[in-house]
């Protein structure tokens, strides 16, 4: 399937990224290019194929449970050391509701 | 002190002979750094001071008799993307540019447990993302080997920092290549672990369920020592596995006897440079002279593995890119009304063009309606590609045959064509989809004077016979060639 720059300005609205017209021009080109070598992959027959949905073994799928137990963990004062912007404990973003 | 071609074994040695002191070596690779560093562009942020005193309270330690650990007063770099306690972590990213993670990795906290001394953070590919090191935000890295020459990626700084010895030793990522490649283009060894044996806490996602931490080391014993300290079980990556742990040093003994090494067809195809070729061709005739067996196997899907590849490591990523929205860390535009237009702006101004057009292909992959067309199929194709392995490893212990189809390019030569650039991770990233180990180990010069990597790949958790085949190797033919690097003033 073509793609074509509306659908680069859809991407780019569903990713939130902001595209210069420039930009826009350049990744139609580019994305159209990569997508027509993926789809390569349609030369295999994978009717019966199940997808790999865990990187590691079936065995190890256990392995995501542990102990239900109450640790400590960042508190308020380090969360907050790295925002841009802050006011008494929160993090402070422009205005969501207009 | 000469601390050139010093590894972690040689380093001890010195120590225990108290021919040397934890703080002098710290010294050494600092003002290599400062003489050096400049032109290559190897680190992003140097932690000197720190690193010091470091190294005074080693020192003081094993003045009270303390016994070295396994990593006392190793001088290692971490590569950017794997968090560092109060000590900046960017991904190369204008967006983290500022961001100084509250937490250590899993794996830096085990290194410091067992004794290391953190000098700095290296230079990458933005967020992982690029096989030239010409994707970070802030500077290229050169290649030691040759200045117009990149050193790989996305792990090129850390790599560069070994080959240059810059420090002994550095951890790197793989999602798709990114230890292995650079340390084939930079003649050092770079081990990819199987996907579950190091934890991925603290390492700033890419893609998930490709992403694992591993050694960059100047020996297959350093590699196996420091893959030891940092493996096993974390309660904070579910998907770290119990798999024991094994002695990796104690599988380096030198022998072959009894190995069978698979070598795929596939691997020596249209593409693969004559000359890397042929010093790969030599190093598997050397590993059969060691008394290995040799036999041809087949890995049919090889050529499927790059499309599959960059679909679901470009999902995961638009996925986990998705954080980076200006509210809890790193960069913020300044032109905002609203949130809305924060979000979008921040992302404009945060990431570079590489990371975007991974968003930008990762979140249409997975749009509605392409879906299945394209998510759904990679993931079965990438069954297909394990499939490959595990029948491969029915007739064979390890795999051998090239780490990249070229010698270290020149910059600029592929930064217009991406798709071109994604090529060049064929031998590698299969590994990162079948979720096994993978090695590169220096096994040639070509013409020019640039590195040739051999790469091993391994049944998974089987780290110790991968190490075992890249040391037997070494051993009877090692790499005795170093950068010519001057020093001005020493």
């Amino acid at each position: 399937m073509p793609i074509t720059e509306r659908d680069v300005e859809k991407i780019a609205e569903l990713a939130h990224l902001e595209l210069t017209e420039e930009e826009k021009a350049l990744f139609t080109r580019q994305l159209a290019s990569i997508v027509r070598y993926v789809e390569k992959l349609n030369e295999l027959d994978t009717e019966d194929v199940p997808p790999m949905m865990h990187a590691g073994a079936e065995e190890e799928a256990d392995y995501a449970q542990r102990d239900d137990e109450v640790l400590t963990s960042l508190g308020q004062e380090t969360a907050l050391a790295n925002a841009p912007d802050k006011a008494r404990g929160f993090f402070r973003v422009p205005r969501v509701i207009e | 002190m000469n601390i050139v071609g010093l590894t972690i074994e040689t380093l001890h040695r010195a120590l225990q002979a108290g021919e040397t002191t934890v703080r002098e070596v710290c010294e050494r690779v600092l003002e290599r750094i400062d003489a050096l560093d400049g032109t290559i562009g190897a680190y992003l942020t140097v932690d000197g001071e720190r690193a010091l005193q470091r190294a005074d309270a080693l020192d003081r330690e094993r003045r009270e008799g303390a016994p070295l650990k396994p990593l006392t007063g190793v001088p290692i770099a971490i590569k950017d993307n794997i968090c560092t306690r109060q000590l900046r972590t960017s991904c190369a990213s204008r967006i983290l540019h500022n961001y100084v993670p509250p937490y250590n990795a899993t794996a830096v906290e085990r290194l410091l447990d067992a004794g290391a001394v953190i000098i700095g953070k290296t230079n990458c590919d933005e967020f992982a993302m690029g096989s030239s090191n010409e994707n970070s935000a802030f500077k290229i890295v050169r290649n030691p080997w040759n200045p117009e020459r990149v050193p790989g990626g996305s792990s090129g700084g850390s790599a560069a920092a070994v080959a240059a010895d810059l420090c002994v030793a550095a951890l790197g990522s793989d999602t798709g290549g990114s230890i292995r490649q650079p340390a084939s283009l930079c003649g050092v060894v770079g081990l990819k672990p199987t996907y579950g044996r190091v934890s991925r806490y603290g390492l700033v996602a890419f893609g998930s369920s490709l992403d694992q931490i591993g050694p960059i080391t100047k020996t297959v014993r350093d590699a196996a020592r420091v893959l030891r300290v940092i493996a096993g079980r974390d309660w904070h990556d579910s998907t770290s596995s119990n798999h024991e742990v094994a002695d990796y040093e104690a599988a380096l003994d030198g022998e072959l006897k009894g190995i069978r090494v698979g070598v795929p067809r596939e691997y020596f195809g249209q593409g693969l440079d004559e000359e890397v070729k042929r010093a790969v061709v030599m190093a598997i005739d050397r590993l059969a002279d060691l008394g290995a067996e040799i036999a041809e196997i087949s890995l049919p899907h090889t050529e499927y593995a790059i499309a599959c590849y960059y679909i679901i490591a470009t999902a995961e990523a638009s996925s986990n890119l998705a954080r980076y929205d200006g509210v809890r860390y790193g960069y913020r535009t300044a032109r905002a009304g609203n949130l809305r237009e924060m979000y979008r702006r921040t992302r404009d101004e945060g990431f570079g063009a590489e990371v975007k057009r991974r968003i930008m292909l990762g979140t249409y992959v997975l749009s509605a309606g392409y879906y299945d067309a394209y998510y759904l199929k990679a993931q079965k194709v990438r069954t297909l590609i394990q499939r490959d392995f595990t029948q491969a490893f029915a007739q064979c212990d390890v795999i051998a045959g090239p780490t990249s189809p070229t010698v270290a390019f020149r910059l600029g030569e592929r930064t217009d064509d991406p798709l071109k650039m994604y090529l060049s991770d064929i031998y590698t990233i299969t590994a990162n989809l079948a979720a096994i180990p993978g090695i590169s180990i220096p096994c040639g010069l070509s013409r020019d004077g640039l590195p040739i990597g051999l790469q091993l790949l391994g049944r998974r958790f089987d780290e110790a016979t991968l190490l075992r085949v890249a040391h037997a190797y070494e051993q009877a033919y090692p790499f005795e060639h170093k950068p010519a690097l001057e020093m001005s003033g020493s």
